[in-house]
């Protein structure tokens, strides 16, 4: 297969702001990242560390006042950046889709589940009969385990149950058939045993598919259970990245370790003492002048609080930002 | 071994809402169904489930913010709810002993209020430290326990974060001294880095004030984490009830094997080499609930009799207890 050499999607230094009346907020702040064909990655953070904003940048879905200001998107080899409108929205639900969180916001209450699966359709290809999308509709709602799908054609969201509709918007994001889907907390708003159904779902569609998914979650659960490689965002830049077992196993980056150390875990043998991250987010109106994580950070040195960290390489394609991993070479320098 | 000293004992609770269903007729949402239960002094227990099981209900009901429909609550020895013997006691100084901390730390407070007249509030309720330089102290006194600074009494809500809002809601329950708070979801609404703060407050105010703490979340990994006993609910019915380790690694109910199989590990090889069950279809309506044990209709291992029989609470091992046929049987 030659294709899975190449990359679907390179993300190179992104830059979002939103320009507030307060002034600017750089929400994304030079991420870079490549996903492959048939790849998994998840993008964990807090809220406000600007995982979602950098997806709606990918998909071409930023609303003022968020604008791209600087960096590239290349999907398959095409510059995103350099799409205008009308180009961006045949990508969209062809080649790229997107699943939301909350699916009662996202599904259109006044039309039936099957006038909206037929929707991404039809908009994309203007021969498809009726009667051919419809039997798609249905196909495609069967595919998520949707039981008496032609029933469920005709019927409206609120008709559905929470984990139902969640499995509507899935079906809605593949029905195109993407080559990239786009997941924002797909199942933050599902209880765990549908939570557990929907993952489960997503593996055998990327399976059966071969789609690649973004997968954005604050989860760390969910991202062990579903990821390939893990980007760990923190205020606006991806602190750590790297292959699922190197973030959870041999975590680098501060953040990253605090986070892991931070979380209450079923599979805990005796009562351990969590450590929390001490401190708040910081605020993206006036964001520190070294490391973002520095004020909250226990290993925090002088120098963190000054300079913005470079990534060090640690192989594997695990790269993590930290002044730490340049204790003996950079850092000594500075102070001299 | 001691007798431990039971703070709290609900038996046979249940809570029926009314809702509107159409001309002449009455229907009701059987949110908790014959529930019973009780928590020792000084432990906490844990109730999980997920949404719309009736946690929380069972959590305003256990203190009467919500009037039972029947059954009988008695705390600390005193009964302060009988259904049959006609008894429903005057709450007012109840509430000195039990408090609750809310979910939604921004809309549990009164954005009109200043923090200061929020946590005071309760003082002034129930006649605590009337003078006033004693309850200025008692107010900042109160701030420094939870973390706060003494200076943020004279601020608003809307100035504070997520997790100092919640903070202040902590404060507000600590104001009259309780002895038992009801903790409903209060982290849920956290960022993941704030969580473990709260938790380990919450932790430390139960060791220093000998706290009894009921807390409610769907999250199984926290309640896991800060019960000593966990008791797990499915469609307004308690399920089973145990002590922490045991259930999580020795369930014997059919549903919570699966709730517990659902749960996302951060391990990546071993949240992908468990066995996970799942459930077919989804949670019926308590409007119209399953007849018998109201699981049957998803359970693999349904009999005919779990059609008919409502199971009740029994105890399988020392302390544990379940709710099912099936284990009568074995």
């Amino acid at each position: 297969m030659e294709e899975t050499r190449k990359n679907l999607l390179e993300v190179r230094d992104l830059k979002v702001s939103f320009f507030t009346p307060a002034g600017e907020v750089k929400a994304v702040d030079g991420v870079s990242y490549t996903l492959g064909y048939n790849e998994v990655m998840g993008i964990v953070g807090e809220s406000g560390s600007g995982k979602s904003v950098e997806a709606y940048a990918v998909i071409g879905l930023l609303q003022n006042p968020g604008k791209v200001i600087g960096g590239s998107i290349t999907f398959e080899g095409e510059d995103l950046l350099s799409y205008d409108e009308e180009q961006m929205r045949n990508m969209r639900g062809k080649n790229i889709s997107m699943i939301f969180q909350n699916p009662m916001t996202c599904l259109n209450p006044v039309y039936t589940i099957g006038n909206q699966l037929m929707e991404a359709l039809t908009c994309h290809d203007d021969k498809i009969s009726k009667e051919a999308a419809k039997e798609r509709a249905i196909r495609m709602l069967e595919l998520v385990g949707i039981n008496n799908a032609e029933k469920r054609v005709e019927q409206y969201p609120h008709e559905l149950s929470g984990g139902m509709r969640q499995r509507a918007m899935i079906a809605m994001a593949l029905i195109g058939e993407p080559k990239l889907l786009i997941a924002d907390e797909p199942t933050t708003a599902l209880d765990v045993t549908i939570q557990a159904q929907i993952l489960d779902l997503m593996k055998d569609l990327q399976r059966k598919e071969n789609t690649s998914i973004i997968f954005i979650t604050h989860n760390l659960g969910v991202v062990a259970e579903i990821c390939d490689k893990v980007s760990v965002m923190y205020a606006g830049k991806i602190v750590e990245q790297g292959d699922v077992g190197d973030i959870f196993y041999d975590p680098q980056h501060p953040y990253t370790k605090a986070l892991l150390a931070s979380m209450p875990r079923l599979d805990e043998e005796e009562h351990e003492r969590l450590i929390p991250i001490e401190g708040t987010p910081i605020d993206l109106l006036d964001p520190p002048q070294g490391c973002n994580f520095g004020p909250r950070c226990k290993d925090c040195r002088k120098i963190c609080l000054t300079k913005k960290p470079p990534y060090a390489d640690l192989g594997n394609g695990h790269i993590s930002a930290c002044w730490l991993h340049f204790m003996d070479g950079a850092v000594k320098k500075e102070e001299a | 071994m001691e007798e431990r000293k039971k703070l709290l004992e609900i038996e046979n609770l249940k809570k029926y809402f009314p809702v509107k269903a159409g001309f002449g007729k009455k229907q009701y949402v059987q949110a908790v169904e014959s529930v019973d239960y009780f928590i020792y002094e000084g432990e906490t227990l844990g109730l999980v489930g997920e949404s719309g099981c009736g946690k929380t209900t069972l959590g305003r009901t256990t203190i009467r913010l919500y009037e039972p429909t029947s059954g009988r609550i008695v705390f600390d020895g005193t009964p302060i709810y009988d259904s049959e013997k006609k008894i429903a006691v005057d709450m007012l100084p109840y509430r000195r002993k039990m408090q609750i901390i809310f979910q939604d730390p921004s809309a549990s407070l009164d954005p009109r209020m200043t923090v200061g007249e929020i946590v005071g509030e309760a003082l002034d309720i129930h006649g605590l430290y009337q003078e006033k330089a004693a309850r200025r102290e008692r107010i900042n006194e109160l701030l420094d326990e939870v973390g706060l600074n003494t200076e943020h009494s004279n601020r608003f809500p809307h100035e504070f974060s997520g997790g100092q809002q919640q903070r202040i809601g902590i404060a507000r329950a600590l104001a009259v001294e309780p002895q038992f708070i009801v903790c409903d979801e209060p982290i849920s609404a956290l960022d993941v880095s704030i969580q473990s703060q709260v938790i380990n407050m919450l932790e430390d105010l139960q060791e220093n004030k000998g706290l009894t703490y009921l807390f409610i979340a769907h999250d199984i990994s926290v309640v896991r984490h800060i019960s000593n006993r966990i008791g797990v609910m499915y469609l307004g019915s308690m399920v089973e009830l145990a002590e922490s380790y045991e259930l999580c690694n020795h369930p014997i109910h059919p549903y919570t094997k699966t709730l517990l199989s659902a749960v996302p590990i951060p391990d990546p090889d071993k949240t992908r080499s468990r066995q996970r069950l799942l459930l077919e279809g989804e949670i019926p309506s308590p409007i119209n609930p399953p007849s018998g044990c109201r699981f049957h209709t998803r359970c693999p291992y349904a009999t005919e009799r779990c059609k008919q029989e409502f199971p009740k609470l029994r105890e399988y091992g020392p302390g544990h207890y379940a709710a099912c046929h099936l284990l009568e049987q074995q």
